[in-house]
């Protein structure tokens, strides 16, 4: 699970800087990893078992994560990196997958992508360096638990791809999974109670450099002023006619 | 800084106390918001959604877990409130009289035995309390109240009317306050199918019109001792649970006031006049200042009531002084964000009419204006002008 900024967040860089500013930005929980705790917490209540939540980031995540436990997770394990280290999605998955070693698994579940940064790779490459079946963008799942299989339906282009796949796997969740549940009063303040397990980056031991590096960041251009037609309704749609097709290119 | 919290009051709030806020602001908008203007306009309580707020934890939620509490701060169940009455004041009017007035009464006057009879059910939502204190003649001065409570063999025998009780007609037990023969104030709770016991919805409302508001009448309604609040005698109880419901009002009417002022600003930025957003003007920006202006010192009173109440150093007059001043705050944002909506802003189909027509009823009940405005008076004069 990822803490991201509130999609409403007004993005400010400085200058040069290879990171979002972050002062005075509202975190959230990275809304398809949401869909994909919900899953697990239905499949709990199905299966039973345990839902153990991990997260990766520096000490401002523990709400995201104290939220998630709200949800219902049962406890988790939060990686905590500070500034100084220098992240890619291979390492962030390296990370990962090396805490759900030690933790155990029958399925890991994650969202789709981040949107922050929209790379969607992380559940991918978690998939890789644990050896597992991944299935990804799954709009709906259903486990049998007796065989030890499961069988999603992918969102693709316009079709529905239906896949079938042995436990353990990695599946990562899109829109329409299903609907998450809201942390009720009750869970918030027993989510008090749950037990986190702080990792600290440096102890996993992952010095390898980052594979990927951020060069630059900068804000789109400006979106060009809209142009507004006027005057008698029967040229206005002539022109309107003519700049789609000549300026657009969409007729 | 941020519209909603312009002094950043939030960086003094406990992670829960966040958490708590965004969970019931993530119901009312997902279950509320979309739909408040046409249940307002059609005057029906979404009594659907009682067993979700149940749920939610939205009932009690200060009381201790073996009552169905969640034992939340002060803070918390005010931010609960505001978020309550972001949607509607009907609604948070609901879970107040129901948590601060139904529920406490039961909690502090109550025996062993009644408290966990009512209290987790009520919290569940499975069971709905109204507050019988207002009557037809006896609003300000609820001491000169008629209803009484005449002893007979194994309990009481009711005699009297109520009026202006929220949630009467929906309420499976009903606080009942009532002189008994010495003339001295008790509670009581009355089952509302017990026989004699009556109640009749007043549907003339042109204010709260998501909320259920009754009038009852106990026709010689017989109850058992059983039916005693025991710890209750005087006035002072009643007025007491009046107080738990004024602090929750001091932090709802924070949310509606945040309502009107998003709405407005969103609407000044949107709307075009004289070929530029009224936002542009010098005018509509002194409006919309003069709102967050407002909001800014209700956030900052609810707060600190907040605090106090959780340190345990809250004094009734500091309640009142915060009843008072932010229904009359939230009533003038409500008032400013419906004039800059112009003609739009009579319409349901935007929410400040409907909060400024609610909270003249918020300024005016658990005490008027003017009552507070006396309470506090004789505080700071030691000269009692009731």
């Amino acid at each position: 699970m990822k803490q991201v900024p509130d999609t409403a967040t007004l993005i400010r860089l400085q200058p040069g800087a290879k990171q979002i500013e972050t002062q005075g930005i509202k975190w959230v929980i990275n809304p398809y990893d949401e869909f994909a705790l919900e899953e697990g917490l239905r499949l709990k209540e199905r299966w039973g078992g345990e839902v153990v939540l991990v997260a990766l980031g520096p000490a401002r995540v523990e709400e995201a994560i104290r939220q998630g436990l709200a949800m219902g997770a049962d406890r988790a394990v939060h990686v905590l990196t500070n500034d100084a280290v220098e992240l890619d999605v291979w390492l962030v998955a390296q990370a990962l997958a090396r805490v759900c070693r030690e933790e155990g698994y029958d399925l890991i579940l994650t969202g789709k992508q981040a949107v922050d940064d929209d790379q969607a790779q992380v559940g991918p490459l978690v998939a890789v360096a644990l050896g597992l079946p991944q299935v990804t963008v799954v709009v709906q799942l259903a486990i049998d638990a007796e065989s030890r299989r499961l069988r999603a339906e992918r969102e693709l282009e316009g079709a529905i791809e239906v896949v079938e796949a042995p436990l353990p796997a990695v599946v990562t969740a899109q829109r329409g999974l299903n609907e998450p549940r809201y942390p009720t009063l009750p869970n918030i303040m027993k989510a008090k109670r749950k037990e986190v397990r702080t990792v600290a980056w440096e102890s996993l031991g992952l010095e390898a450099a980052p594979l990927v590096r951020i060069e630059s960041l900068s804000l789109p251009p400006a979106r060009p002023a809209a142009k507004i037609l006027t005057g008698d309704p029967e040229e206005a749609a002539r022109e309107l006619a003519r700049l789609l097709r000549e300026e657009a290119h969409v007729i | 800084m941020t519209i909603n919290d312009f002094f950043d009051l939030e960086r003094w709030l406990s992670p829960e106390e966040r958490q708590i806020r965004d969970a019931v602001r993530q119901f009312v908008e997902a279950e509320v918001r979309p739909h408040a203007g046409r249940w307002w306009q059609e005057g029906r309580f979404p009594s659907e959604l009682i067993g979700p707020l149940g749920e939610l934890g939205v009932f009690g939620p200060t009381l201790p877990e073996e009552y169905g509490g969640a034992g939340v701060s002060g803070v918390a169940y005010g931010l609960m409130m505001q978020e309550l009455e972001r949607g509607d004041s009907g609604l948070r009017s609901f879970a107040s009289v129901q948590s601060g007035l139904s529920m406490y009464a039961i909690y502090r006057y109550g025996s062993e035995r009644q408290k966990a009879e009512y209290l987790p059910r009520m919290a569940r939502g499975e069971v709905i309390g109204c507050f019988g204190l207002t009557e037809p003649d006896a609003g300000s001065d609820p001491g000169a109240m008629r209803t009484v409570a005449h002893k007979v063999a194994g309990g009481y025998r009711l005699h009297g009317a109520k009026r202006w009780i929220t949630n009467g007609n929906l309420a499976q037990v009903a606080v009942i306050w009532a002189k008994d023969d010495e003339g001295v104030v008790r509670g009581f709770l009355v089952p509302t199918n017990a026989p004699g016991f009556s109640a009749r919805e007043i549907h003339t409302k042109a204010s709260m019109r998501m909320s259920v508001t009754s009038e009852l009448y106990l026709d010689q309604v017989e109850v058992g001792e059983e039916a005693v609040l025991p710890g209750a005698h005087g006035l002072s109880a009643p007025l007491s649970c009046l107080t738990q419901a004024r602090f929750g009002i001091a932090f709802g009417t924070v949310g509606a006031a945040l309502d009107c002022l998003e709405e407005a600003l969103e609407y000044a930025k949107t709307r075009i006049a004289f070929g530029r957003p009224i936002a542009a003007t010098q005018l509509v920006q002194e409006r919309v200042v003069d709102m967050l202006s407002r909001v800014v010192a209700m956030q900052l009173r609810a707060l600190q009531l907040g605090r106090l109440y959780d340190q345990g150093a809250l004094h009734y007059p500091q309640v009142s002084l915060a009843k008072r001043d932010n229904a009359r705050a939230a009533l003038e944002v409500a008032r400013m964000a419906r004039e800059l909506l112009g003609g739009n802003g009579i319409s349901v189909d935007y929410a400040a009419m409907r909060h400024l027509a609610n909270l003249e009823t918020v300024d005016t009940y658990e005490g008027t204006y003017e009552i507070h405005t006396l309470i506090v008076g004789r505080a700071l004069t030691g000269e009692n002008a009731f």
